[in-house]
């Protein structure tokens, strides 16, 4: 992976509302716009303008961790997390102290 | 001041006549030609005497677009309330009503969204404390 596509994770990551969103994602698959308002609301108690969601939803996409389809005329939102994102968001590991391997 | 009248905006009114009252049960209040279309309202039968629903043509230019963007989002054009949910979730479903969000808990409420079949998308509304 790239330091581009890199840069792009981590920003995703970097904030609370966009982790939430994916929390959200993982319980129940293709949501549209209204319907991760909605969630955010129902378990959060945040109540996030539509606008604010859709920046992050867009983030989210452009780093490659959602993807969209079409229900129907409504755009549905899933989480599309391959084996390739995680290892990059475990960037770390590879300055684990030696020893400590289990 | 009050509102006694509040619309959505259809494809077409006969298909919507059908599936406002048919499928969900609401009664024509109003039935007036108008030019090509009709001043065509629905009520509730629970209140027969409260707001009425219009059922509005489509056919302004700006009314296509509007719409699209809103269903894209899976926003709805509506909001209805039941006393219960779940068995109007049911009920609809068994008419053929195919629904884009399925009863879910939002804070103070449980929600549902269906299609309306003439480009709206509508929701459904249980208050939980009531």
């Amino acid at each position: 992976m790239t330091d581009d596509q890199l840069d792009l994770i981590f920003k995703a990551l970097s904030d609370s509302t966009r982790r939430r969103i994916i929390d959200h994602l993982s319980k129940r698959p293709a949501q549209s716009l209204f319907e991760v308002c909605a969630a955010s609301v129902a378990e959060d108690g945040i109540a996030l303008s539509r606008q604010t969601v859709s920046q992050h939803l867009a983030v989210l996409e452009k780093a490659g961790l959602i993807e969209i389809e079409w229900k129907g005329r409504t755009k549905a939102h899933s989480l599309s997390v391959s084996e390739d994102d995680i290892a990059a968001a475990s960037w770390l590991t590879k300055y684990k102290p030696k020893g400590n391997e289990t | 001041m009050k509102i006694y009248v509040t619309s959505v905006f259809v494809d077409s009114q006969d298909k919507a006549e059908k599936f406002y009252t048919e499928i969900l049960g609401f009664k024509v209040k109003h039935n007036i030609p108008l030019g090509a279309n009709r001043w065509l309202t629905v009520v509730s039968e629970e209140e027969p005497d409260g707001t009425e629903l219009l059922l509005e043509p489509s056919d302004h230019p700006a009314v296509g677009p509007y719409k699209e963007a809103l269903v894209a989002d899976g926003i709805s054009a509506h909001s209805f309330q039941v006393q219960d949910l779940d068995a109007e979730w049911k009920k609809l479903t068994d008419r053929g009503v195919e629904f884009t969000t399925e009863p879910m808990d939002a804070g103070p409420v449980r929600m549902a969204v269906f299609d309306d079949t003439c480009g709206n998308l509508i929701q459904l509304i249980q208050m939980k404390d009531a």
